[in-house]
């Protein structure tokens, strides 16, 4: 080996280091997540600043300083506003929430019959939850019994006027009763509307297509309140002098079409997403064109389109909260009316209300997305694209 | 080979004329269009019935008559002894105002929080990721009810107003900012504004130009910024300072002064704005996700830092993914601005509906509604279009 002269060259091997200790758990965490860099760093402060900021305040409001219980407004008020809370004081009035749950999910159906919407509800629940649960057999005979048969019970449990049931007026419905028939008679309708006008959107006869393309492209360019007008002001003025429509049947007509319009264009994207391929395969085996479509095309490309569907869907459940501008008041509405009631009257009520109707809009919406990002997973083939 | 034996080939296949494709085409698209046209037959003829019955005239003649009403918010001289056209006006006015204002912050905080949603700060992330579902999932009616009712209703009365800073206050009847007075010389600045961008436009093409020839950069951001900013500061000197400011005096029962800017201008657009911002956040979030790593890993190899590597290279791309589906949630947004009705800001349709109940002309105002959102939609998208086209793929 070559001697070293030179006095800065070492001479001999210097101890190994010990290994870094990896860090492990909480602090490999914290460090990786939140305080990667100088930047991380601050977005992380300024991000615990914000939070510490909004939190503690809402919490305060929303659980240790609010009305649990009361049959006024009075538990919701300061002394100055005429209650029996110190001046200073603010927090939620869930009390009024407590006092108004009833209206707020039945509106002003009969009081004695509300065991029939009960009933319904039961019904729906228990013939949905079947057919979300993919591993559960018989799923023709529950879509039928879900989609035909139960739409007809529920017409005659609802309505009544037969059977020996009293008859409710659809004015005295309201709450989440309303929002829940308006968007189940949307989806049910929208959905073979939408398919229907996406096929005659892309067929070769120029007469449909032109209707079609005409009736797609108005709805989707005005805002569903001109519709919800229309419905409501024309209507009435197209018809001959005898003919009356119910209310109830108006909104549910605007809505209808309004959501096939948008359905119909998240299910042209779907058939425009099938290759020429099928379409040649179908004719090749000799199918005509409903049985190519419905045997070939559609399953594809409904299938694509799923979350567009659902999006829809929670577009639509949405959107029901419009039909208060033509005098019906489904949850946000009536949420909405019981603020002018004077017994409630108080600077804390309106937040309370709303968040509780946001509460419901919100978990009826994100179950939807979340079942349909869940049904998505579970079509994917894999050769998508 | 030889022949198989087999029923001669025709030239034309035998096939009876009921099961011809294109007869039954034929046929079916004259029986719709003459279903079609019995149809509107039958709701014209009611219609003219109905209104003759109810006395209603028909036309546009009713949008010179005297309106009558009051308007709570105009952008152009109106009173209650202006015309039903020029309330249509400025109910139109006031639409395109909410919108664009909403259209701006919408994008600008969408992009904010689709890129924070994908920012390796995990508190970030899920701040991100919280807003977006939040919003997503509840009616936009709510949320601009949570801003009326929830929030700017309650605020305190004038006398107790909230001091902001810039000379600014809120309270129950709005917010109230200082009011610039342009006096003689103002014109000037202007002009400067003018120039600046003017300016602007030929210096980065001239800059674009020569880095294509040459390689040389030029510094165009910092130029631009001078050139935009810089100028007006400089005309607004020379002028003599032209420009004062009206501020908003509290006085017993009111703010004196300023502009106001009402409350339900104030709810809609914050509504408008969050509630859009949630789905161009995930628009955009999917849009870089869509550029694919690789791009990413390219531009790294080729020496370039994080920062050019999303400015020249996942952006553009990721934009092209994103302007389609941005276009719909504008249009969205404009026709979300209808629900103005339900809080009393004048826009089109409140000032429709208003219309509609003082002279019962249902079928024009609807018919008004129609052709005005439909050309904002068109026009809207014809502007996206022509966007998404100067920006999609060149392909040599």
């Amino acid at each position: 080996m070559q001697e070293h002269t030179l006095s800065y060259v070492r001479q001999t091997m210097i101890e190994p280091l010990p290994p870094i200790a990896p860090e492990r758990g909480v602090v490999r965490w914290l460090r990786k997540n939140l305080f990667a860099t100088p930047l991380d760093t601050a977005l992380t402060v300024i991000g615990l600043l914000v939070i510490a900021w909004i939190l503690p305040p809402f919490l305060r409001w929303a659980v240790i300083d609010a009305a649990w219980t009361g049959s006024d407004r009075s538990v919701c008020a300061t002394i100055a506003q005429g209650g029996i809370r110190p001046d200073g004081w603010s927090g939620a009035c869930w009390a009024f929430v407590n006092a108004k749950f009833e209206q707020f999910m039945y509106g002003r159906y009969t009081i004695s019959e509300r065991w029939r919407v009960n009933l319904t509800a039961l019904l729906f629940v228990g013939l949905l939850t079947p057919l979300a649960i993919p591993s559960i057999p018989y799923k023709f005979t529950n879509a039928f019994l879900f989609f035909v048969v139960f739409p007809i019970v529920a017409f005659f449990l609802l309505v009544g006027g037969y059977f020996g049931l009293q008859t409710v007026p659809t004015s005295e419905w309201g709450g989440l009763l309303v929002t829940m028939v308006l968007s189940f008679v949307g989806i049910v309708v929208s959905l073979p509307m939408g398919i229907l006008l996406a096929l005659g959107r892309r067929s070769k006869l120029p007469v449909v297509k032109m209707i079609c393309v005409v009736f797609i492209e108005t709805v989707r360019g005005v805002p569903l309140v001109t519709v919800l007008f229309m419905a409501s002001v024309m209507l009435p003025l197209f018809l001959p002098a005898g003919m009356t429509f119910d209310r109830f049947l108006r909104a549910l007509v605007g809505v209808a079409l309004f959501a096939s319009a948008y359905m119909a264009e998240v299910i042209r994207g779907g058939l425009q997403a099938i290759p020429k391929g099928q379409y040649e395969g179908a004719s090749s085996l000799g199918l005509g064109y409903w049985q190519s479509m419905g045997l070939i095309v559609l399953p594809q490309a409904l299938k694509l389109v799923i979350p567009g569907i659902v999006n829809t869907f929670i577009g639509l459940f949405k959107d029901t909260s419009l039909v208060y501008i033509i005098g019906m008041f489904d949850l946000l509405g009536i949420v909405r009316q019981n603020f002018t009631d004077a017994n409630w009257a108080s600077a804390q009520t309106p937040m309370s209300g709303l968040l509780f109707a946001g509460a419901i809009f919100w978990f009826f919406c994100f179950g939807m997305s979340r079942y349909s990002m869940y049904m998505e997973r579970r079509l994917d083939t894999g050769h998508k694209s | 080979m030889a022949r198989q034996s087999g029923p001669e080939l025709r030239d034309e296949p035998r096939v009876s004329w009921v099961n011809d494709p294109k007869i039954r085409g034929i046929f079916f698209q004259i029986v719709a269009a003459l279903a079609l046209v019995l149809f509107v037959m039958w709701i014209v003829g009611n219609t003219s019935e109905n209104l003759r019955r109810a006395n209603i005239a028909t036309g546009f003649g009713f949008l010179d008559r005297r309106a009558g009403f009051d308007v709570s918010q105009a952008l152009i001289e109106y009173s209650a002894n202006s015309t039903f056209g020029r309330a249509v006006v400025v109910g139109l006015l006031n639409t395109m105002l909410v919108a664009v204002i909403g259209i701006i912050t919408a994008t600008f905080l969408g992009f904010l929080i689709g890129v924070g949603r994908l920012s390796r700060n995990w508190l970030i992330a899920r701040f991100c990721g919280f807003y977006v579902e939040l919003f997503r999932n509840i009616p936009p009616l709510l949320v601009i009810f949570f801003w009326y009712l929830g929030v700017l209703s309650v605020l305190p009365a004038p006398r107790d107003s909230y001091e902001l800073p810039f000379g600014m206050f809120l309270n129950g009847r709005g917010l109230f900012m200082p009011r610039p007075i342009w006096e003689s010389g103002a014109w000037l600045i202007v002009a400067a504004i003018l120039v600046g961008i003017v300016a602007s436009w030929f210096i980065a093409r001239w800059a674009y130009k020569r880095q294509m020839a040459t390689g040389e950069r030029f510094p165009i951001l910092r130029t631009v910024v001078a050139l935009i900013v810089g100028l007006p500061v400089v005309a607004y000197f020379l002028a003599g300072q032209p420009v004062t400011f009206d501020n908003p005096v509290l006085g017993t029962f009111n703010l004196r002064g300023g502009v106001d800017v009402k409350p339900e201008f104030l709810s809609l657009y914050l509504a408008l704005s969050f509630y859009t911002a949630s789905f161009i956040a995930e628009i955009v979030r999917a849009g870089i996700l869509g550029v694919s790593k690789g791009q990413t890993e390219a531009a790294s190899a080729l020496g370039l830092r994080p920062g050019p590597v999303l400015r020249l290279v996942v952006v553009p791309q990721a934009l092209r993914i994103i302007i389609p589906p941005l276009t719909s949630q504008y249009l969205n947004l404009t026709k979300n601005s209808s629900l103005a009705v339900f809080i009393g800001y004048p826009d089109l349709v409140q000032i429709g509906q208003t219309t509609m109940n003082q002279t019962g002309q249902a079928i024009e105002i609807v018919v008004i509604w129609m052709v005005i959102y439909l050309g904002l939609s068109l026009a809207t998208s014809a502007f996206m279009n022509w966007y998404n086209a100067k920006m999609a793929l060149v392909e040599r």
